[in-house]
């Protein structure tokens, strides 16, 4: 079994129903990913999983010098950011790449899939 | 042919089984590739002394597995990845492996998997499958060869560390995913049948390893027509490969000797055909083969059945609504219905970059006495291509033009 991150790629600004049009749009997609949880649950593939708050929440630190240093606001400065993702342990690539495509279905994003290269 | 040239052949001839079922047997790409140079080195250490055992495929299997164990166990120590790869040292039976159990056809849809960038999926496919090396599939494709290497070193990295699986998908799977393997042998055998650079205009190793792996695809799944129009479409364009050049100049269909076809190839590809329109479940392939199959059977250009060619473009537009079936269709529509109706097609088609637009363009307005255009829609086609035949053709043509 292999780890994969699966984080749902969407736009830096979110608007008033997040990353949705409307309020429905919105309700419907977090009923559809809560179902889709259950599943992973069900299924074994869970291990984690969780939303972000938006990129202008995030905080960058260097602890690479001797003094830490810290900086307002997201790594990268860009236009499509993670809103949120998915810690799974699946078999391989394929069942990695089918649960992503029902995730990216049910929350209405896209989904990038990327292998741990070891979990601690 | 010297001996260490034969043993080569051999070699190339069994590669695919052999990394397939190395592949297979110690789920590491790297660990088979090792494997199967050393059994190579062996071969042609012992072969021109011995002979070409019986069964070369699998005396280079035995030689290439003891060695990967011998290594394994030395290395075993050092190197968690071929800690991890000695797990898979066993004969006991390999998990799930889906409907169809060969060893090369899971290793193909591991090649072209879509999770792979196409250009390595290509580049995969000709060198684990095809036993073709870096070199000479970078020069295939016109880009250096340490591009080449890491382009396939890249893949190979993303397919063991995302564990890209050693399977054949399952059969609702299996429709999607086969397409994405007979694009890879098109496209392998398209760059062979019209070479996209400035070298050799037509790379007859590089259509007959279509063909090859077009044959195992065929074999291995019976049961798949488009599988079968593959091959069909891939021998009947294959056989015409003899009479495509003449003097350094491409020969347009029209044109052709078509005593030099190779009639062996046709009957096989119409066979194939037949099948399919038994079967009866076109696609794509099936339908491009009975285009060809209308093509190989006239004994000259007018006598083509070219109202048959229009009704099978049609029913491929049904499938696969590109303006490059558009194209081929309106080259058709001006054999049916004259150039000017042809034209009015083609001028539609969102396809100025396309040296085979500019060219039909080009030919179409030579017929309507449109000289002044056609020469300089010649001029456009081959800015358009580097392919040194095809220049050399459209060269001649519009020189010919008063």
């Amino acid at each position: 079994m292999t780890h994969y991150l699966l984080s749902v790629h969407g736009a830096a600004d979110r608007g008033e129903y997040g990353d949705y049009g409307s309020k429905e749009a919105m309700e419907a997609a977090f009923a559809a990913t809560g179902a889709f949880n259950d599943q992973l649950h069900a299924d074994g593939y869970w291990v984690f999983a969780g939303g972000l708050q938006p990129a202008t929440t995030a905080t960058v630190v260097d602890g690479q010098g001797e003094t830490p240093v810290v900086t307002d606001g997201p790594y990268l400065e860009t236009k499509e950011i993670i809103g949120g993702f998915w810690i799974i342990d699946a078999p391989d690539l394929d069942v990695a790449l089918k649960l992503a495509a029902e995730g990216s279905k049910a929350c209405q994003g896209k989904v990038e899939v990327r292998p741990f290269e070891g979990v601690v | 042919m010297s001996e260490a040239a034969a043993v080569e052949r051999v070699f190339r001839e069994e590669y695919g089984r052999l990394i397939a079922s190395l592949v297979r047997r110690f789920g590491d790409i790297d660990v088979a590739e090792e494997a199967a140079g050393e059994a190579l080195l062996t071969a042609l250490e012992k072969w021109p002394a011995s002979g070409v055992p019986p069964n070369p495929g699998g005396w280079l299997t035995t030689t290439a597995t003891n060695r990967a164990i011998d290594r394994l166990r030395r290395e075993k120590q050092r190197d968690a990845k071929h800690r991890a790869a000695l797990m898979y040292d066993d004969d006991s039976p390999n998990e799930d492996t889906g409907p169809i159990e060969d060893d090369r056809l899971r290793l193909l849809f591991t090649c072209c998997h879509p999770a792979l960038a196409p250009e390595a999926r290509i580049a995969l496919t000709l060198r684990l499958l095809g036993g073709l090396t870096v070199a000479e599939i970078a020069q295939a494709f016109l880009v250096p060869e340490t591009t080449m290497a890491q382009r396939i070193t890249r893949a190979k990295k993303k397919i063991s560390a995302a564990h890209v699986p050693y399977r054949v998908p399952e059969a609702a799977d299996l429709p999607l995913r086969l397409d994405g393997v007979l694009a890879v042998l098109f496209l392998v055998f398209n760059e062979g049948y019209l070479a996209s650079g400035d070298g050799d205009p037509v790379r007859a190793d590089l259509t007959g390893e279509a063909v090859r792996l077009a044959r195992i695809l065929r074999q291995l799944l019976p049961d798949e027509p488009e599988a079968a129009g593959l091959l069909g479409l891939l021998l009947l364009t294959e056989a015409r490969r003899m009479a495509r050049v003449r003097n350094g100049q491409l020969v347009p269909l029209g044109e052709q000797d078509r005593t030099a076809w190779d009639r062996v190839l046709i009957a096989e590809g119409h066979a194939l055909v037949r099948e399919c329109l038994v079967v009866n479940r076109p696609g794509r392939y099936q339908i491009l083969a009975a285009i060809n199959a209308v093509h190989t059977d006239a004994p000259s250009a007018q006598d083509t059945d070219w109202s048959q060619i229009v009704a099978l473009y049609d029913q491929l537009i049904r499938l696969d609504p590109s303006p490059i079936v558009e194209l081929n269709r309106a080259v058709a529509v001006a054999e049916l219905d004259g150039p000017s109706v042809g034209l009015a097609l083609i001028d539609r088609l969102p396809l100025t970059g396309y040296h085979a637009w500019q060219a039909t363009r080009a030919d179409l307005l030579r017929r309507l006495g449109r000289t002044a255009e056609a020469k300089e829609a010649y001029a456009a086609a081959i800015n358009a291509t580097q392919n040194t035949a095809e220049r050399a053709y459209l060269s001649r043509k519009r020189g010919e033009l008063v």
